[in-house]
């Protein structure tokens, strides 16, 4: 397998736009030899440090998730920080084509690398090619924004994806409180509510939300990992309290490393999206054949990287075809 | 026979012009004046109307190309050289800094000697429609709402003869409105603006009485001539309603529906360009023939307008359309000859009624601002149905789709021999009086004028007496904007083509085609590795978007992942986004006339960053020397209104992206 060049890869390190969007491009390639390059690029950076945080940003359409994003990264920007954006549009389901608008409603200075995906016939919110690109820019820069396509209850993908998830709504969101009342939807790491510059529906809507996290169900966590979701009344338009949204998401990030919560996350997210992908790949069938999500868990572990594991079961897999 | 009424008098006649500096346009209206115009119509250049001075880096190609470049009194002064503007009707094309044009006018008229109490004519100053179609806006709504309520509030007082706001549905058209929505947005916008002006409590009731008098209307006209006159008779009574009912006018002549109108240059082919006259005639009976809707003042584009620029003798044939009209034909002889036809009354209580039913959803939806990106949306549906129903033969154009055989036309060969060419220097020249006019200036009364505006703007008062001192002063167009700019920021309209539905209403043989289509860019995939993904840039300050949004909406039709970011992007910008983006194929949409400079600075753009194997392919009103050109310098293929066929368009770009595999 050819191995990426020294030059690639200090380039991206570096944090080089132009190397970032060849490798981006090249993860996307499905041409089997382009495939192949590609995790073999994965497989290199993973023994490289991920320090970047993956901020996902998820919330129903209109809600302001791009304006609050362009915010968001103004003081990251001026600290000198890299910044990366990738947003997921919705692909039409008539004709597989999509509008990927995001980049023009976010006002973006020439430091900051962004790219946009269409969710093409995943669900869940983001794409396929998002993952991989995310778990490439990782090694690439300091912080990542991640705005997902905004649908509401099938919004599943982006905590598998992100360090830190932030659930937008703005006042009259019932529809998604309603989710997470229910337990339909992952209780978001910070709730911010947008377009709060009008007090009073601000006001409700802090408390419509701060009640449906008090009703909603939260798995059992050892008391050291415990996180509490902060509610926050924020605007984009007006930058009211976006500093404070800012200072939530660092807190998180540093309870991450505290409690050792990055690591373990990072794992399971890890083995969820290779399942996810074999199971792309080859389908149910293919994964019963490898002992199902068991039998993939354990030989996962075997690999030294992620990226080798996919591949190294797609080989497997092969062979247990050829025998039966 | 003669009738007994006596003559009704004719509208004012116009034609919209302007460009490379403001001598040359000068010279140009004493030209058109001298043929028996009567009235003037100035077109700014792209630079003036966004607010930056001609030795921008933002203006650089874009000086003089659309209209006249103005930064400051000097170059007003001498557009109206020898031009009495104490007895002249000047209707200025002006929204995003029509405030500080008209302070301008006012300036320069007192150089004349003449009082503003005598002054007549319009200011555009429309910004809605600029959001939704014409791309000249720069700050944010609230703002830009409280400039046009200024503006009508000083003329009101001290212009009273001045119409301070033009709202325009003709821009509307243009988008694809149809003539529902064209009534209906326009109502909605008057609304918004009448709405700012009252709650500013600036003027008593007569004065406000007098400010919705002051409200005048710029109209489009399209070749359904007959449809049109219903519209207008639907404008008319609906207006009287809104003006009795919302704002408690009394007196019926205040309520008067006003218009001037610029006939339809959407229907204009490049296609036998010859058959634009007669579909200019009838447009323009859509516009005179009834009485009681008549236009007041009115300008016709030219029949080589999808070519390039008119020369002044293709402005002159529309004018004689005009004046034909007016003084040949029996028109202005009868009375409303509609009167009792049960046929356009129909129509015309059909086209009330829905538009009643549109203004009632976006009042729901909190008025005209809050509903920009419904709005905005439902243009671009309509206007997508549109360009379906054309390339289905639905909709027959005449030597486009239908009766397309033609001899050898003596009036066009297809070369650049028929449009005007702009004159590359006055570019160069006009940067060096800018230069020459700052150094007479005295910089102290310039920065006294500018904190002065300063302060206004901050404190909430009239900023036009401010302005007026500025213009007094020396202040430029753009240290004036950039003053606003500095407290109010600056505004990115919604691009509406999320909206669009999906070529569903496709039928037949253009069903199949459209099917064919998508497979092919399906199958590109295997080709390109990944799903076939293109940029759809507008580089410059040319606002004008509906192609770049049909192109788009129809690219995401046929399948493709398209990056679409709106207008007024930098080559720079762009650049980044195709390299960010990584972009199978750019397409460039330019119509400002300055493609010659912005497509080149894309392409050198592309190469310094290692991306010149991305194709760009370009679309716009460029003559075939220039497309020639941007071909030499690398561009894989220029497209132009003669290409209606969106689907070859499309399946053309396909095949630029895998040729550069």
């Amino acid at each position: 397998m050819t191995q990426p060049s020294p030059s690639t890869v200090s380039a991206l390190v570096d944090f080089n736009r132009q190397a970032i969007a060849r490798a981006l491009n090249l993860l996307e390639d499905r041409r089997p030899n382009r495939r192949a390059h590609a995790l073999t690029l994965l497989d290199t950076l993973s023994t490289l440090p991920a320090s970047a945080q993956v901020i996902g940003l998820t919330g129903p359409p209109g809600v302001g998730k791009s304006s609050l994003i362009s915010r968001l990264i103004e003081p990251q920007v001026q600290a000198g920080r890299r910044v990366a954006i990738i947003a997921v549009d919705p692909s039409s389901t008539v004709s597989g084509g999509a509008l990927l608008g995001d980049r023009g409603r976010m006002q973006l200075s020439a430091e900051v690398y962004a790219r946009s995906y269409a969710a093409r016939d995943r669900l869940g919110g983001l794409s396929r090619e998002a993952f991989s690109a995310v778990f490439l820019l990782r090694h690439c820069c300091d912080v990542i924004l991640v705005e997902t396509v905004g649908v509401g209850q099938s919004e599943t993908d982006i905590t598998a994806l992100a360090d830190t998830t932030v659930l937008v709504v703005q006042p009259f969101s019932g529809d998604v409180l309603q989710f997470i009342k229910a337990g339909v939807m992952e209780i978001p790491d910070i709730l911010a509510v947008n377009k709060a510059d009008n007090q009073a529906l601000a006001q409700k809507a802090l408390s419509d939300t701060q009640a449906a996290l008090a009703l909603a169900q939260r798995p059992a966590s050892p008391a050291s990992e415990a996180w509490d979701s902060p509610v926050l009344a924020v605007s984009a338009a007006t930058t009211l309290n976006l500093d404070a949204l800012n200072r939530a998401l660092s807190a998180h990030w540093q309870h991450l490393h505290a409690t050792a919560g990055l690591e373990k996350k990072r794992a399971a997210q890890h083995l969820e999206w290779g399942i996810g992908e074999i199971r792309h790949e080859v389908g149910q069938r293919g994964l019963a054949a490898l002992g199902g999500v068991a039998g993939v868990r354990t030989a996962w572990k075997r690999q030294p990287a992620p990226w080798s594991a996919v591949r190294k079961l797609s080989a497997l897999l092969e062979r247990v075809q050829y025998r039966t | 026979m003669e009738t007994d009424q006596p003559k009704d008098r004719p509208w004012v006649m116009r034609t919209y012009s302007g460009h490379s500096t403001a001598q040359a346009s000068n010279a140009l209206y004493r030209l058109n004046l001298s043929k028996g115009q009567t009235g003037l119509s100035v077109a700014f250049d792209l630079p003036t109307q966004t607010g930056y001075d001609s030795d921008h880096a933002l203006a650089r190609g874009e000086v003089g190309k659309v209209g006249v470049p103005i930064c400051h009194i000097g170059d007003m002064a001498t557009l109206f050289t020898d031009i009495p503007l104490g007895q002249m009707n000047t209707s200025m094309t002006i929204n995003g800094t029509a405030a500080w044009l008209l302070a301008l006018y006012i300036a320069a008229a007192e150089r004349q000697g003449v009082e503003p109490q005598a002054l007549q004519g319009t200011t555009q100053n429309d910004i809605v429609k600029e959001y939704l179609s014409r791309g000249t806006y720069i700050f944010p709504p609230e703002p830009s709402l409280r400039l046009i309520s200024d503006v009508i509030t000083y003329t009101v007082k001290n212009v009273p003869k001045w119409n301070p706001v033009n709202v325009c549905s003709y821009h509307l058209q243009e988008a694809g409105a149809t003539p529902v929505q064209e009534v209906a947005y326009a109502l909605c916008t008057a609304s918004a603006v009448l709405d700012t002006v009252r709650a500013s409590g600036r003027l008593d009731a007569a004065e406000f009485a007098a400010a919705v008098g002051r409200l005048s209307f710029f109209v489009n006209s399209g070749v359904r001539f007959i449809e049109e006159v219903c519209k207008l008779r639907a404008f008319g009574q609906l207006w009287d309603e809104l003006t009795r009912e919302r704002y408690d006018v009394e007196n019926p002549k205040l309520r008067r529906f006003r218009y001037g109108v610029q006939v339809n240059s959407l229907g204009l082919t490049e296609a036998q360009p010859e058959n634009n006259i007669p579909r200019i005639v009838l447009e323009a009976l859509g516009v005179t023939l009834s009485k009681d809707a008549r236009c007041r003042a009115m300008q016709l584009p030219a029949w080589n307008e999808a070519l390039g620029l008119p020369r002044p003798w293709d402005q002159q044939w529309s004018l004689r359309i005009q004046q034909i009209l007016a003084f040949e034909t029996d028109l202005l002889e009868y009375g409303d000859i509609f009167e009792g036809s049960t046929v356009v009354e129909g129509k015309t209580n059909a086209i009330k009624n829905a538009a009643r039913a549109e203004v009632e959803r976006v009042s729901d939806m909190g008025g005209v601002i809050s509903a920009l990106g419904y709005i905005k949306e439902q243009l671009v549906a309509s206007h997508t149905e549109r360009v379906r129903n054309i390339t289905a033969g639905d909709h027959v154009v005449v030597g486009v789709n239908t009766f397309t055989e033609s001899a050898d036309s003596p009036l066009y060969r297809g070369d650049s021999s028929a449009i005007l060419k702009v004159d590359e220097a006055a570019e160069r020249e006009q940067v060096a009086r800018l230069e020459a006019f700052r150094a007479t200036r005295t910089q102290a009364e310039v920065d006294t004028a500018l904190s002065g505006l300063h302060a206004a703007v901050l404190s909430g008062e009239n900023i036009m007496p401010a302005s007026i001192r500025c213009a007094l002063a020396g202040v430029t167009t753009g240290e004036w904007t950039q003053t606003l700019r500095d407290i109010f920021g600056e505004f990115r309209a919604p691009t509406g083509i999320g909206g669009a539905a999906a070529a569903r209403t496709v039928n037949g043989e253009a069903a199949q085609a459209l099917e064919e289509l998508r497979a092919r860019v399906r199958k590109s995939a295997a080709t390109l590795g990944r799903p076939l993904k293109v940029l759809i840039g507008k580089p410059g300050l040319d606002g004008h978007s509906n192609g770049a949004e049909q192109i788009a909406v129809w690219c995401r039709d046929a399948g493709m992942e398209v990056v679409y970011e709106g207008i007024r992007l930098s080559s720079e910008q762009i650049v980044t986004s195709v390299r960010d983006e990584g972009v199978h194929l750019v397409g460039l949409s330019i119509l400002s006339g300055s493609h010659l400079r912005l497509v080149p600075e894309v392409l050198t753009g592309l190469r310094a960053e290692g991306l010149s194997d991305i194709p760009v392919v370009v679309g716009g009103i460029i003559p075939e020397d220039d497309a020639e050109n941007l071909r030499q310098a690398g561009v894989a293929r220029v497209y132009t209104p003669k290409d209606f066929e969106m689907l070859r368009i499309l399946s053309d770009m396909v095949e630029v992206a895998e040729a550069a595999v």
